[in-house]
């Protein structure tokens, strides 16, 4: 449905994208990641036919935005970051405004009216939109990207500056959403990523750094054969007998407190679970186990280390930057 | 182009400007109608039609400073340039709208004609070519005063820009003049002779004159048209270029 291939966007020498390239399928919830100024908006700034892009293509259900930009933009509703509102306007004003430009051919009032009450905003219909919240602004915002019933929305971080229960309405409704029209949201809030969107792509200084499905993300980080422990007891006995430990293959000792409590971290190979033996051993000794858990990285994690451009284990980037590499 | 035009017709009524606009332009065409015709018997209207292009070139850039800048600066832009119709149709759209709101301004001068017919015999003829000089210098001005809102996105700049801009149109002829004459032998006299009928052809304000003097000429129709169409083009350009650069 959506195609976005080796695309740039340059500003005088600032790569604001570089050679970024996705893919939305069909009815798939797409999260864009990254942090403040990574390229989120610039790429759907792009994506939308707002600007151009230097090179590379984007293409919209086959139709390049650049070639023909007024039968791909037929297919795209857009919510960019600040809703694109007239605050003079009423909300009734606005949509047939909205509908008129868009040369919608759907029966005005009822697919305004369905509208309307898909994203909750009939009591308000009447309403000037400045004298809207800001949360009311927003889910107009999003009524404006729907009129036309676009193949695809494309959503650029809906749900900034709206309190924890709007947050949690407009999260649900574009789930709802998803399954009707192909949705590519941008975001830098993890969870909300985590909670809507079915692939996610990170993004980060114009660079696509990670490109997955959350559930393979998260385990491919899972981690499942490293250890981070905090024992009670000598250091260096602790470490040598946690070697012989059959399938250990590491022992690091990350920091060491008073009252002779380390911090270790465990890799061990592939498949092998050392936890039984691990507490035998530290018993016999009677060292006591502090803590135990295994290295699972959060998507945070996974985030922050990519977007710091630091190596994540397990984690061998995304398939462009292999590909460029 | 119909929802954009529709939509900013609408936005002049809902704001004060369209009222504004329309009310400064009949104060001041009234007055100077008392004064020039009703005070002083004159059935002519040349007179009237001379002094309103001063008014217009103060009056046009108040009508137009938003149409673009205001877009840019609260990012509504984003909402035509995303949606399925061309750049041409935005800009004609909200051409179209401030022609209309200035149409309706200039609309009084109408009737002011119809007054003085209760008095005297006027040329009907004149009367109304000088209407639509009156009507296309102010659709070039305000094609002017559109391609100067895209160029920023404050209004203020954007009407400065354009008060200066329909001031040196209009009165280029007068720059002309400022070009000493010289001896003819000089290598450079035919230069400055050619530059100053450059000036003296390119200038609004004589073209328009020449319509007040009771003179029509077509050249000067398609002139103002060509300056309409040359604007409204390089604001197409303008939007244009900010989505490349």
């Amino acid at each position: 449905m959506i195609e976005v291939i080796e695309l740039s966007k340059h500003y005088g020498d600032k790569k604001a994208v570089n050679n970024v390239s996705f893919k939305a399928e069909d009815g798939e919830v797409l999260g864009f990641l990254g942090p403040n100024g990574a390229g989120k908006s610039t790429t759907m700034n792009i994506l939308t036919g707002y600007i151009s892009c230097t090179a590379g293509k984007a293409l919209i259900d086959g139709v390049d935005i650049l070639e023909d930009p007024i039968k791909a933009k037929q297919k795209i509703g857009y919510l960019p970051e600040i809703p694109p509102l007239y605050m003079d306007m009423t909300v009734k004003e606005y949509l047939y405004f909205i509908y008129d430009l868009k040369k919608c051919k759907l029966p005005k009032i009822s697919h305004l009216k369905d509208i309307c009450s898909l994203v909750k905003i009939e009591h308000v219909y009447n309403r000037v939109i400045k004298n809207l919240s800001k949360g009311y602004k927003q889910r107009v915002g999003l009524a404006q990207a729907l009129v036309g019933n676009p193949k695809v929305l494309i959503l650029d971080e809906p749900t900034v500056g709206l309190d924890p229960k709007q947050i949690i309405e407009i999260r649900t409704l574009i789930k709802k959403l998803g399954k009707n029209h192909t949705v590519i949201l941008s975001s830098h809030i993890l969870s909300e990523v985590q909670a809507v969107c079915d692939r996610i792509v990170v993004i980060n200084e114009g660079r696509v750094v990670a490109n997955d499905t959350e559930e393979n993300l998260s385990h491919r980080l899972r981690g499942d054969n490293k250890l981070i422990c905090k024992i009670n007891g000598p250091r260096d006995s602790i470490i040598r007998a946690i070697q012989k430990i059959k399938g250990v293959d590491r022992v690091y000792c990350d920091a060491e407190h008073k009252n002779s409590i380390c911090d270790l971290r465990i890799e061990a190979r592939e498949g092998t679970e050392i936890r039984y033996e691990l507490f035998e051993r530290m018993a016999e000794n009677k060292w006591t186990i502090l803590e135990l858990r295994s290295a699972e990285m959060s998507l945070e994690d996974i985030f922050l280390k990519l977007t710091m451009g630091e190596t994540v284990p397990g984690f061998t980037g995304g398939e462009e930057e292999e590909a460029e590499e | 182009m119909g929802a954009v035009f529709r939509r900013e017709v609408r936005s002049y009524f809902t704001s004060p400007i369209g009222y504004i606009f329309i009310a400064a332009f009949f104060a001041y065409s009234g007055i100077m109608f008392s004064v020039d015709s009703l005070n002083s018997g004159y059935t002519r209207l040349d007179t009237l039609f001379y002094s309103l292009l001063t008014i217009i070139i103060v009056l046009i850039p108040v009508l137009t400073m938003r149409t673009i800048a205001e877009e840019k600066r609260t990012r509504t832009d984003q909402c035509l340039l995303t949606a399925p119709v061309s750049l041409g149709g935005i800009v004609a759209g909200k051409f179209f709208a401030a022609f209309l709101i200035y149409a309706i301004a200039v609309s009084i001068t109408a009737v002011m004609a119809v007054v003085v017919s209760a008095y005297g015999q006027p040329d009907w003829n004149v009367i109304v070519a000088n209407i639509l000089a009156l009507l296309l210098v102010g659709g070039a001005f305000i094609s002017i005063g559109i391609l100067c809102s895209s160029f920023t996105e404050n209004q203020v700049v954007a009407a400065v820009a354009s008060f200066i801009a329909l001031i040196a149109v209009s009165f280029m002829s007068i720059i002309g003049s400022l070009i000493p004459a010289v001896d003819e032998e000089k290598w450079y006299s035919g230069i400055f002779s050619g530059l100053r009928t450059v000036l003296e052809k390119l200038s609004f304000g004589e073209r328009y004159y020449s319509f007040t003097y009771g003179v029509f000429d077509f050249s000067n129709v398609v002139f103002f048209i060509s300056a309409i169409a040359a604007f409204l083009f390089l604001t197409v350009r303008v939007l244009e270029k900010r989505r490349w650069s």
